[in-house]
């Protein structure tokens, strides 16, 4: 085999410790029973930066309303449950092509303009499905929230239980699927035309690439992940509420992704990880400013980078 | 008109406002055809490539590819038929290697570009046509380097070795040496004279020494339109063009 196609070949290879930090992961809700709960909602969250890893690292979309299509995926995963059948998997599977179509046609909005454009045509989205969600309260439940969802067990066989063991394996099975999906697409030409846009859209074109047509469709596919995400959390915990749309939710995934870095797939499982983990220390530590340090943490991350900030004898020297 | 004809522009007409940027250029380029297009700066060189390419609509007249209106085609398809440009400042893509790149490049070219299930290198022709190009371009020591960490004459030669990957039948060379200090200019100088003859290949280019040993026809723009073609010599011997052109170009330096 030539070195060409060695070095071909070898991007697609999964590595050693991708199988083992899976393995870790999905013994998680037997190691620390008590703590299923926080487990289902970091890998709900890990799902949801994922799916905006897909358009921002991968496709360079900058998007401050992200969580528009979380709630979407919320919403219909919830009334479906209570209107149609409760039953976890079709439900999702609902979710994400609801979400999908929502995502088909909001792409047509991101196709063109700078970043700052984007920025603010997404987080108008976000806006205003949630304004939408509040009018309309008749199918919403409005400000109170969507109510008395219950679900039926997963295959027919898993009993969501109190504890949140069902949902934690539930949510950790999902996740990994789509991982398992999206290691295969980012290294297919498909995902490499991506990167090819991200890092120059004119010259994507020169060599044949349509970019509005990559980039419609990998946004319609992020926003069905994020809708599978939201469906998740609607389905674990039983509930909707208005804060699935927040500005809050889109800003955090999105600091979630800064922590653990764009552009490859452990990077929103990191960072939802890290960005969790710190939220419970430090409020339990000091639960009022909880804010004020991750802010500090943010900007030195930001200043210094991620190499440098694991290194801290480093950070007198000049670069 | 004649079968060899690959390229062709009639009645080309491009306005800005009051500005006519290209005034009612006609062009034709035969099969192996080695054209350059030669102006002084401000002459609209740019503006045609842009229409040529599909990147600006015209305001008016028709664009023929391989006996095909193109006039109205997105660029990216017009890539996919054989129209193929180079960039006068490098368009490249930073986070990839050099191997990447040129592997996206043919895999677009082969129609798999879409493909979002099996990876990149899964054709073994995909690698195969890379190691060619990365040989005849002198990328392939330098094939898994991140392309923002290269040498600004191994950018020049990776811009061009995108273009032949894209298979062209009508290549646009915008400025190919612009900017290549003389230690990596002799590099790129063999690799535009190893063109594929069965190319036909349009340069745009400042540097007259290398239009004089490369092109057998020329066409001169002036202000948008076309002042004169013909051959190198006949072209040299213009006094009109001495006058607006080559007199200019002596005061350049």
């Amino acid at each position: 085999m030539s070195s060409a196609a060695k070095s071909l070949a070898a991007l697609a290879k999964p590595r050693w410790w991708e199988f083992a930090l899976w393995a870790v992961l999905l013994c998680l809700p037997f190691g620390l029973p008590s703590h299923a709960l926080l487990i289902s909602e970091i890998t709900i969250i890990a799902l949801f930066a994922m799916s905006l890893d897909l358009i921002l690292g991968y496709s360079g979309i900058v998007s401050l309303g992200h969580a528009a299509f979380f709630g979407m995926g919320a919403y219909t995963a919830a009334l479906f449950a209570k209107h149609i059948n409760p039953d976890p998997l079709l439900g999702l599977a609902v979710a994400g092509a609801v979400t999908a179509v929502l995502g088909a046609v909001c792409s047509l909005s991101v196709l063109r303009g700078s970043d700052l454009t984007r920025l603010m045509v997404t987080l108008g989205v976000a806006l205003l499905l949630q304004e939408l969600a509040n009018k309309l309260d008749f199918i919403t439940g409005g400000a109170d929230g969507l109510q008395g969802v219950v679900m039926g067990p997963v295959l027919g066989r898993f009993e969501f239980d109190l504890l949140g063991q069902t949902a934690a394996w539930y949510a950790l099975c999902v996740t990994l699927l789509v991982f398992l999906l999206l290691h295969q697409v980012v290294q297919s030409p498909f995902g490499f035309s991506l990167k090819t846009i991200r890092d120059n859209p004119l010259r994507a074109q020169a060599i044949g690439i349509s970019v509005h047509a990559r980039l419609m469709a990998v946004y319609t596919l992020a926003a069905a992940l994020a809708g599978l995400a939201g469906g998740l959390q609607a389905q674990t915990t039983g509930f909707a509420s208005l804060d699935v749309f927040g500005f809050d939710r889109s800003a955090d995934v999105l600091l979630m992704l800064v922590i653990g870095g764009t552009g490859w797939l452990w990077g929103g499982i990191i960072g939802a990880v890290v960005f969790k983990t710190l939220h419970s220390l430090i409020s339990a530590w000091t639960p009022q400013y909880w804010t004020f340090w991750l802010g500090l943490f943010l900007v030195l991350l930001m200043l210094l980078g991620r190499e440098r900030l694991l290194r801290p004898w480093t950070w007198g020297r000049r670069t | 008109m004649s079968a060899d004809i690959v390229l062709s522009c009639q009645g080309l007409v491009k306005r800005f406002g009051g500005i006519t940027a290209t005034d009612n250029v006609s062009l034709q380029l035969e099969r192996g055809a080695r054209h350059a297009l030669i102006g002084p700066n401000g002459a609209g060189k740019t503006t045609l490539i842009n229409l040529l390419t599909g990147v600006l609509p015209p305001t008016s007249g028709r664009i023929a590819l391989l006996g095909k209106d193109i006039s109205h085609l997105p660029p990216h398809q017009r890539v996919r038929r054989g129209l193929v440009r180079t960039f006068q400042i490098n368009q490249l893509f930073e986070s990839l290697t050099p191997l990447q790149t040129l592997a996206m490049a043919v895999t677009q070219h082969m129609g798999q570009g879409g493909n979002a299930w099996q990876a990149l290198g899964h054709d073994p022709r995909v690698a195969h046509r890379c190691e060619q190009l990365l040989a005849q371009f002198h990328l392939t020591e330098v094939m898994n380097q991140v392309t923002q960490e290269l040498a600004y004459g191994k950018r020049r030669l990776l811009e061009m070795a995108i273009a032949l990957a894209c298979q062209p039948s009508v290549l646009l060379l915008d400025e190919p040496v612009a900017g290549v200090p003389a230690g990596e200019r002799e590099e790129l100088l063999q690799t535009v004279a190893a063109l594929p003859a069965d190319v036909s290949v349009l340069l745009i280019e400042h540097d007259m020494d290398l239009v004089f040993s490369f092109a057998k026809r020329m066409t001169v723009l002036v202000n948008g339109a076309v002042l004169t073609e013909g051959t190198p010599a006949q072209v040299a011997a213009d006094a009109r063009v001495r006058e607006v052109y080559l007199g200019q170009a002596d005061q350049h330096g």
